[in-house]
């Protein structure tokens, strides 16, 4: 039994503690957003924030994140309330096939609070995430898009 | 437990809302009650649009989405003949046991050869412009006026010696009555609104916000799931199993052996997957546990030597011609197997009861799909139904194959209860069907001018068609292997010979994104550049000659060198390469410029990307897809490699097969060059291009002549 603060809101979960914490979030708790792509912490499309950090949920035991806040992509922004980091990608048509952008997105939106206006440097040492359909040049064009909006203080719907 | 005949959707549709935490878009779940509903289709105004009394489209999608963008472009189409309001449009999928039942009225589903938009632009126009009709004739009857007094523009009919106007939704239940007018007239391309504007996706809202649109997503009531081991060595067979290791581990359902794997049912995937590597399992390994690559590539050796290779394109009298060459130019090349590598590993989730057995997949053909089930479940076709989900890229992994279906019904059949399965990423990198391995002998002749007189193409690998589709072949010859050699070969050589010696392994293979193109191209393109040098000449000028005869070709070619600049001089360090390859009725051309840093590092810097796709929808996908291809081309050609010891691939995830990321991403710039006239692909077309394009680049920063791939096994350092 472990409680986790998962957007927010304090879950009980009864399961294996040596289960990574994406399969608690995707079978037991039926977040469906966070992805698994290699379950080796290689590809990034599990990526959720812990205490702010972003940390690759397949490769975490849960009883790793118990007590911790978690934010999920569910949790990072919704459709009447995007994230900045959200409406960047939504401007600039990042997602393809769109499977690795919950992990994308919540890394960038990690990287952003650490570095408000990253260089390409920082982005290409911070974004390691794969993306099979090869987006990263509009995910640069977005981060920078948002990186503008968060340092120009506009508040964003 | 019981259940009722069939899930209660609705209660499905309130557990995926529920799971994904927010509302349920129009388009959240693409195979929404409207589009299987009876009672939708009497809305319908053909079949591929139902328009809703609040002006609402929504136009039917028969194709898969996989990233490529058809999900938007596809309705584009209709809507350009409807003449409906864009922003009232949205798209969801035509479900394939539909099709079925209603014979075929959405056409061939299969998603692949970057085919959508040609396959099926014909049918989407007639489809709008027949609606359209439909709904001015309701109008026109309303009215009491003939129909030719009135036009249709932005989702309203006007008529106009009175001026009065309806919308589309006030007329649509009227319109569902019309009978269908037997003939329609297209527009002329020059009249294009829609056609050829940039538009947004529609996929986009649900891909950033997490929402659970993948088969990989799916929650059922009382779902149980599933994770498999399949048998290392291809071919190899299931002997003994010994389970008494799973007698300790909770939440374990059951053990569901398959001929040649076992799946392992749990309560959770977790649990599944450790119980399935706790298994002790005997293989019968069979007759391949002894092939290596080096096996298969002295195989593929001798085959470009060998007297079985049958011809597939043969101009002039090629040995005649190299026999009076004054310069004869000598080089093989080659390359290894490859895997898809889908971001979403292969699954599917399956229900099966006495009336219907239902899949949820990310399959890029929903046909073949329920088909597979059929078969797996041991029913009639139309006792099932197949839900397509969004996939997390295609590639062409889940067309022609779809194990995942397959397994995903038999462990669901056996269980009684709906499973999940889900392939690790270990089993999906082990158990692809690989873009096959292929070499080639390239012999050229040129005269004393240093024009190129005489071409031979040897080639030797493994055939896909042989596995796939035998009856394919013709006259013996595969010739889908020589895809981009034979009459699409675009140079202008008067004795030319390209053939083939087949040379199939146990390892099984398909179609990757640009099938045989990939190593075609990469073959053709850097032994075009050894010509050239050979004859002295710049590479880029030694291709416009040849192709003097090819306008579309050399527009093409040009295009991407004037926006590389490829006469502006370049930084220190940097070099230019260039490539041009036709496939799926598009002609792509290239220019990469690339650094070779002195401990050997390759680094592209910039691509430019020049297409002629004929009719081009949304240049915003082929930019998209531009972008793609060429990350994925890079990324075969820089790491791709499946290799094989012991009759198994050694590669296994991300860390040994891996991809390019961000920080290798080189700038794309996309020029779209608009012949219009013909319908071509885009989704493939920019990857063949891009390795040979690279290599040349490579040859001109160190001299090096690479002839096989990937490049990380070429020591490049202090070149």
């Amino acid at each position: 039994m472990a409680r986790l603060t998962v957007n927010g809101q304090s879950r009980d979960v009864d399961v294996d503690s040596d289960m990574p914490l994406l399969w608690v979030l995707r079978d037991t708790l039926g977040l469906m957003g966070t992805k698994y792509g290699c379950g080796i912490a290689q590809c990034g499309a599990c990526t959720v924030h812990i205490d702010g950090t972003p940390v690759r949920a397949c490769a975490l035991r849960v009883s790793a994140a118990a007590g911790k806040d978690i934010t999920t992509i569910e949790g990072l922004g919704s459709l009447g309330a995007l994230h900045p980091v959200q409406k960047a990608w939504l401007e600039l048509d990042v997602p393809q096939c769109g499977y690795c952008q919950s992990g994308m997105i919540m890394a960038v939106a990690a990287l952003l609070r650490e570095k408000p206006k990253p260089s390409d440097a920082e982005i290409d040492a911070a974004i390691t995430n794969i993306c099979r359909c090869g987006t990263y040049q509009r995910i640069r064009a977005a981060i920078h898009a948002a990186a503008v909006q968060r340092v120009s203080g506009v508040r964003l719907p | 437990m019981s259940r009722g005949p069939q899930l209660d959707r609705r209660a499905f549709l309130a557990s995926v809302a529920a799971a994904g935490g927010s509302l349920v878009l129009g388009f959240e779940i693409p195979f929404g009650p409207r589009s299987s509903h009876a009672s939708s289709r009497s809305r319908e105004i053909t079949a591929w649009i139902v328009i809703e009394p609040d002006d609402a489209v929504i136009i039917r999608v028969a194709k898969s989405e996989m990233g490529q963008g058809s999900f938007t472009a596809l309705p584009m189409l209709v809507a350009e003949e409807l003449e409906c309001d864009w922003s009232k449009v949205k798209a969801e999928f035509a479900p394939p046991h539909e099709n079925r039942r209603r014979n075929r009225v959405w056409g061939n589903m299969s998603t692949g050869a970057s085919r959508s938009i040609s396959a099926s632009q014909n049918d989407l126009r007639r489809a709008g412009a027949t609606a359209r009709e439909m709904l001015i004739a309701a109008a026109a009857a309303r009215w009491n006026v003939p129909g030719t007094e009135c036009a249709a523009a932005n989702s309203v009919i006007t008529h106009l010696p009175s001026g009065r106007t309806i919308t589309f939704g006030r007329v649509a239940a009227a319109a569902a009555e019309v009978a269908p007018p037997t003939q329609v007239k297209l527009k002329d391309s020059k009249d294009w609104k829609l056609i050829g504007s940039r538009q947004r996706r529609f996929d986009v809202a649900d891909k950033i916000t997490g929402k659970p649109i993948y088969a990989i997503d799916v929650r059922l009531p009382n779902m149980l799931y599933a994770a498999i081991v399949q048998c290392p060595v291809f071919k190899g067979t299931l002997k003994s199993l010994d389970e008494r290791k799973l007698a300790a581990m909770k939440g374990i359902h059951r053990v569901v052996k398959h001929q040649d794997a076992v799946a392992v049912v749990a309560d959770n995937w977790w649990r599944a997957k450790k119980a399935a590597q706790a298994l002790s399992v005997t293989w019968d390994f069979g007759d391949n546990a002894g092939v290596s690559s080096a096996a298969i590539r002295e195989a593929l050796h001798a085959g470009l030597s060998a007297a079985d290779a049958r011809a597939g394109r043969n101009d002039g009298d090629v040995e005649r011609a190299l026999a009076h060459a004054i310069k004869r130019v000598e080089a093989d090349y080659e390359v290894p197997f490859l895997a898809h590598a889908t971001m979403e590993p292969q699954n599917c989730t399956a229900q099966v009861t006495a009336d219907v057995v239902e899949v949820w997949a990310p399959t890029q053909d929903g046909e073949t799909a329920l088909a597979i089930a059929a078969d797996a479940a041991g029913v009639p076709p139309s006792k099932v139904v197949v839900h397509k989900m969004m996939l997390g890229c295609g590639f062409g992994r889940r067309g022609i194959f779809q194990d995942f279906v397959r397994q995903a019904v038999l462990i669901a059949k056996e269980v009684g209860q709906p499973v999940k399965l889900v392939w690790t990423r270990e089993e999906d990198t082990r158990h692809d069907f690989y873009r096959p391995v292929a070499a080639a002998r390239m012999t050229a002749g040129l005269d004393a001018g240093g024009t190129l007189i005489a071409w031979k193409i040897r080639t030797a690998g493994q055939s896909i068609i042989a596995a796939v589709s035998p009856r394919v072949m013709r006259f013996g010859v595969d010739r889908n292997f020589l895809q981009g050699l034979l009459e699409d070969m675009p140079y202008d050589v008067p004795n030319y010979l390209v053939d083939f010696a087949m040379r199939n392994t146990h390892v099984p293979v398909g179609v990757w994104r640009s099938v045989n193109h990939s190593q075609n191209a990469f073959f053709k393109e850097s032994f075009i550049d050894e010509m050239a040098h050979a004859a002295g000449a710049e590479p880029y000028l030694f291709r416009r000659k040849l192709l003097e005869k090819k306008p579309r070709e050399l527009a093409v070619l040009d295009a991407a060198a004037n926006r590389a600049g490829w006469d502006a001089p370049l930084p220190p360090g940097l070099f230019r390469g260039i490539a041009i390859h036709s496939s799926q009725s598009s002609i792509c051309a290239q220019v990469v410029e690339a650094a070779v840093a002195i401990d050997g590092e390759v680094r592209v810097h910039r691509v430019v990307s020049a297409i002629d796709a004929g009719h081009v929808v949304n240049p915003l996908t082929v930019e998209m897809q531009t972008e793609s291809a060429i990350v994925y081309g890079l990324t075969a050609a820089l790491y791709g490699e499946i290799s094989i010891k012991d009759g198994q691939v050694e590669q296994s995830n991300f860390d040994d097969y891996p991809m390019l990321r961000m920080a290798e991403m080189p700038r794309v710039e996309t020029v779209i060059v608009t012949s219009g006239g013909f319908w071509g692909g885009v989704g493939e077309t920019p990857v063949p291009p891009v390795a040979p394009a690279l290599c040349n680049a490579i040859f001109s920063a160190t001299g090096k002549r690479i002839r096989s791939l990937p490049l990380k096994n070429h020591d490049l350092r202090n070149a």
